[in-house]
């Protein structure tokens, strides 16, 4: 037991070392990414604002993930609902195919995105970056949902039809409020994982560099290193944040609804 | 009796499996009716058709004249009470209960107004602003009460709503829901598979069977005079003893394995029955047990021996074999100060009462 | 309980289920489709030879550096999925059974974290962390345990495999912890009770009933490990290349996306046959539950 716990607070920790390092190189005034350490500077943060660059890729990347957030949440919510309230034929095979993203290497989707969007002559660009990170995000966003709708007791939405609501009425007032925070969460998770996306938007992306692709360019030249570095430190921080929140609104919607608690996200 | 609601020749499949069928029932207004029968039997399904919640595949219904062909559950006189409740639990008991004025005509200090009169109907007042998720069981039942109720429907539906409830709260229920209904003197619809509750409650009881109504009666002559021998076994407990059904000299007799045989009067014989073997159905309170000096009850008298014994606190019930070597039956008596508890092996005589005799010919 | 009518319930199933199906269909059946048919077709120069032929699975069995490549991708997943699991069973465990209830929500958050935070930037950290004059190298160095940098510990497979361990880790530990959360513990007492010791109950009973964890936690790692890009391109060297390296060469740079297509095919078969069989070889432990 107490060996147990030792064992689990090192895994931890190899868990968090990486993240750890990060800001501690971000604040490191050396060039040289090793130890011993320098001294202390935010020069490296200052820097980044002067890369027009990296202003781009932040902004497309944005703009990918808010677009990337809203309909994988949307599709999602339709497959949770669907396998959670309904049955229909093929379900098995139905829900199947669309979370397969979740277990396919990202490179297959990848090139066999870029093939046919070749093939289309579509040219790429942040809306096929959009179409590959919308596949792979629902899959994650049915997940969360999932959990959420499928804690409803069918009944609520029959008592509330019995007590004069319409089909309309009963999801507006009574399963929208109850599975709201399962989808903040999916919006916020599905949010994350498009901004943090590489191989699809490596592929996909044309032109227009998200902040991975953008970041993956600096990191063949050596003297840009602590600025990514610190780049890569403020995006740890507002993953963190964001899955935080993400986190409270699923333990909020929990305590609302009554249950118990039973664990975190999938 | 004014029918409220009418069903006719209503079937209702769910691909192959036939869960109504042909159901032929008149419901009047005012009245506690309760539908009885084993899980599976379909007496939720014609409770959730009544409310709209299912289509009948075929046959008509009709609520206060009106066929509901058609009409779907937020349109009909019937308001409904949950198995599991169904409180909204991101909405304050206050709210819950006035979740269907919304669509009502009336000023919010009315509709207000009629919120704390439904609670305080079910003794709830002063509940309003509390969250529903922390009410407990039985609280959250006159919840589903109130909100049902506050629409003033025609017909309220209860979906087996006590069996969340544990034994002293339910009973207590029982007789509360029995005094709402004689005060708001509506038809109320209960679902259950528990026969004692709807023998305390009901003014009719349908017991229903493989989507069949077998027997719909008043609660005395469902447990008198069951038709058949599936109705006797689900309510109460009947001793089922083999025998045979003779005429002679133009009269019934009955020749019962281990209590001999007696004359049956004309009107205790099932119509249609004709001689040959039957099943003769007693009840164990029909029974009496006689030892020692005690005196015998008129009637009729067997000689046996305690086999068994269960001492139930009010009731003692004993097995009681009989000398004969037939199975042995089933009798219970009430403990008296004065009346010893038997030990297994007493010799005893059983006495019974010829006019509680049950008979299922075949 | 059904809606109003069987048909109609599907029909309304059916219909709400449509959008995600038909974008599904449309973006991952179709692509899929097409990298199949691309597969059997050729790269000549410029333009694409539409003729279907077997020609490019016949260059990938026989030439070398593909076998080597494939071989090395399923031998880095097998390794990896098997340090993984072993190594998360037990901090999956320890969450399950010794974390108070009311605290689990909180480990499973902090497990989880490290998951989300970029990609990219944890990989490029372990190669900082293991470079020449890396973390690593130079905390050893300090503390006087080696004398000279270590380097078998970046641009091989020790690197790649190590950092895929890490970045995988929270696939592995999730699905176990799920398995073990679902164990009645009243089972537990039921073999302690019928005279098992700790260790024999959690051999007899708690183990194969963590069984399916460990099955979706080995193919959650193992699938999308085969496929990685990034951890072999930033800390595996010329010697740590993957599969998915090359079909990014292929379609990328060579412009041979049928020679890509035909690699990426290949890998899928080769994952799907080995997950396959992995499920096959537990399928005891999976039945039970029904």
């Amino acid at each position: 037991m107490r060996g147990l716990r030792i064992y689990t607070l090192l895994y931890l920790a190899f868990l968090y070392l990486p993240i750890v390092l990060l800001p501690i190189f971000a604040f490191n005034d050396s060039t040289v990414i090793a130890f011993p350490l320098a001294g202390f500077t935010t020069q490296w943060f200052t820097e980044l604002a002067d890369i027009p660059a990296l202003h781009a890729a932040v902004l497309t990347s944005l703009k990918i993930a808010l677009v990337t957030a809203a309909v994988s949440t949307l599709l999602g919510i339709c497959a949770a609902r669907a396998a959670a309230r309904y049955r229909f034929p093929a379900k098995g095979g139905i829900m199947g195919l669309v979370m397969l993203p979740l277990v396919l290497p990202e490179i297959i989707v990848a090139v066999s995105l870029l093939v046919v969007f070749l093939q289309l002559g579509l040219q790429l660009s942040a809306l096929t970056v959009i179409l590959g990170h919308v596949l792979i995000c629902t899959p994650f966003c049915i997940a969360i949902l999932n959990g959420a709708f499928q804690s409803l007791d069918n009944a609520l939405e029959e008592a509330a039809v019995d007590l004069g609501e319409t089909g309309w009425g009963a999801f507006r007032l009574v399963i929208l409020p109850l599975v709201m925070p399962g989808i903040v969460a999916s919006m916020l998770i599905a949010f994350t994982i498009s901004m943090d996306e590489f191989i699809i938007a490596f592929f996909l992306s044309g032109t227009e560099a998200t902040l991975p692709v953008y970041l993956w360019g600096q990191l063949r030249f050596p003297q840009r290193l602590p600025a990514v570095m610190a780049l890569g430190t403020i995006l740890v921080a507002a993953s963190v944040i964001l899955l935080t929140i993400a986190e409270l609104a699923r333990r909020r919607g929990v305590r609302k609804r009554g249950d118990t608690d039973t664990g975190g996200f999938l | 009796m004014t029918p409220l609601i009418s069903l006719a020749g209503v079937e209702k499949y769910y691909g192959d499996y036939h869960a109504l069928r042909d159901l032929t029932l008149e419901i009047g207004a005012g009245e506690f009716f309760s539908l009885l029968g084993p899980s599976g039997c379909g007496k939720t399904t014609l409770l959730r058709t009544i409310a709209g919640f299912e289509t009948p595949s075929s046959g008509s219904l009709r609520i206060d004249g009106r066929d509901m062909t058609g009409v779907p559950a937020n349109r009909r006189p019937t308001n409904m009470v949950f198995q599991s409740y169904a409180i909204f639990p991101h909405l304050s008991v206050a709210e819950n209960v006035g979740f269907g004025l919304r669509r009502a005509a009336g000023s919010r200090a009315e509709k207000m107004k009629k919120v704390e009169e439904a609670l305080e109907m079910v003794g709830l007042s002063g509940f309003g602003k509390r969250a529903a998720h922390a009410l407990s069981g039985g609280q959250r039942q006159r919840v589903a009460l109130a909100r049902a109720l506050i629409l003033k429907p025609k017909v309220l539906l209860l979906d087996e709503p006590m069996s969340a409830l544990d034994k002293k709260l339910r009973e207590q229920m029982q007789g509360e829901l029995r005094r709402l209904q004689r005060q708001v003197g509506i038809t109320f619809i209960l679902v259950t598979h528990d026969q004692e509750e709807a023998l305390i409650m009901s003014d009719r009881i349908a017991v229903m069977f493989d989507g069949r109504i077998a027997q719909l009666d008043t609660p005395q002559r469902l447990y008198r005079a069951p038709v058949n021998r599936q109705v006797a076994e689900f309510i109460g407990m009947m001793n089922f003893l083999p025998g045979e059904l003779r005429r002679e000299d133009g009269r019934f007799v009955a020749s019962i394995r281990g209590l001999g045989t007696i004359p049956l009067p004309e009107e205790q014989v099932p119509t249609g029955a004709g001689p040959g073997p039957a099943q003769f159905g007693l009840r164990p309170e029909s029974l009496s047990v006689v030892f020692g000096s005690e005196a015998l009850p008129t009637g009729c008298f067997s000689d046996g021996t305690v086999a068994e014994r269960a001492y139930y606190g009010d009731m003692t019930y004993y097995d009681i074999a009989l000398s004969d070597g037939a199975a042995p039956i089933t009798c219970s008596m009430r403990n008296l100060v004065s009346r010893p508890v038997l030990e297994r092996g007493t010799k005893v005589r059983l006495a019974w009462e010829p006019g509680a005799l049950c008979i299922f010919p075949g | 309980m059904a809606g109003a009518t069987q048909r109609s319930e599907a029909a309304t199933g059916l219909a709400l289920v449509a959008p995600p199906l038909v974008y599904a269909v449309a973006l991952l059946a179709v692509p899929m489709a097409v990298i199949v048919l691309f597969s059997f077709w050729t790269q000549d120069y410029l333009d694409l030879d539409t003729t279907l032929t077997l020609d490019n699975y016949r260059e990938a069995w026989t030439d070398p550096i593909y076998r080597e490549l494939m071989a090395r991708s399923v031998y880095i997943s097998g390794v990896v999925t098997l340090i993984t699991v072993v190594l998360a069973f037990p901090v999956a465990y320890y969450i399950s059974f010794h974390v108070a209830p009311e605290r689990k929500a909180l480990w499973i958050f902090l497990v989880t974290i490290p998951f989300w935070t970029s990609y990219l930037v944890r990989i490029f950290l372990w190669k900082v962390i293991l470079g020449f004059n890396g973390v690593l190298n130079t905390s050893l160095i300090g503390i006087g345990l080696i004398d000279a940098p270590l380097t078998v510990i970046l641009y091989n497979l020790n690197a790649v495999v190590i950092a895929l361990a890490h970045a995988f880790a929270p696939f592995a530990i999730l699905p176990i912890f799920v398995a073990l959360e679902r164990i009645d513990r009243s089972l537990l007492e039921a073999a302690r009770d019928l005279g098992e010791t700790a260790r024999s109950a959690f051999v007899r009973v708690t183990l194969p009933l963590a069984m399916p964890g460990v099955v979706a936690a080995s193919l959650i790692v193992f699938i999308p490990t085969i496929g990685d890009y990034i951890t072999p391109r930033l800390v595996g060297g010329p010697g740590g290349l993957m599969i998915a390296n090359m079909i990014q060469t292929q379609f990328l740079r060579l412009n041979n996306a049928p020679m890509g297509a035909t690699l990426a095919v290949l890998a899928m078969l080769i994952v799907s046959g080995i997950a396959l069989l992995f499920v096959l070889a537990n399928r005891r432990f999976l039945k039970r539950r029904g």
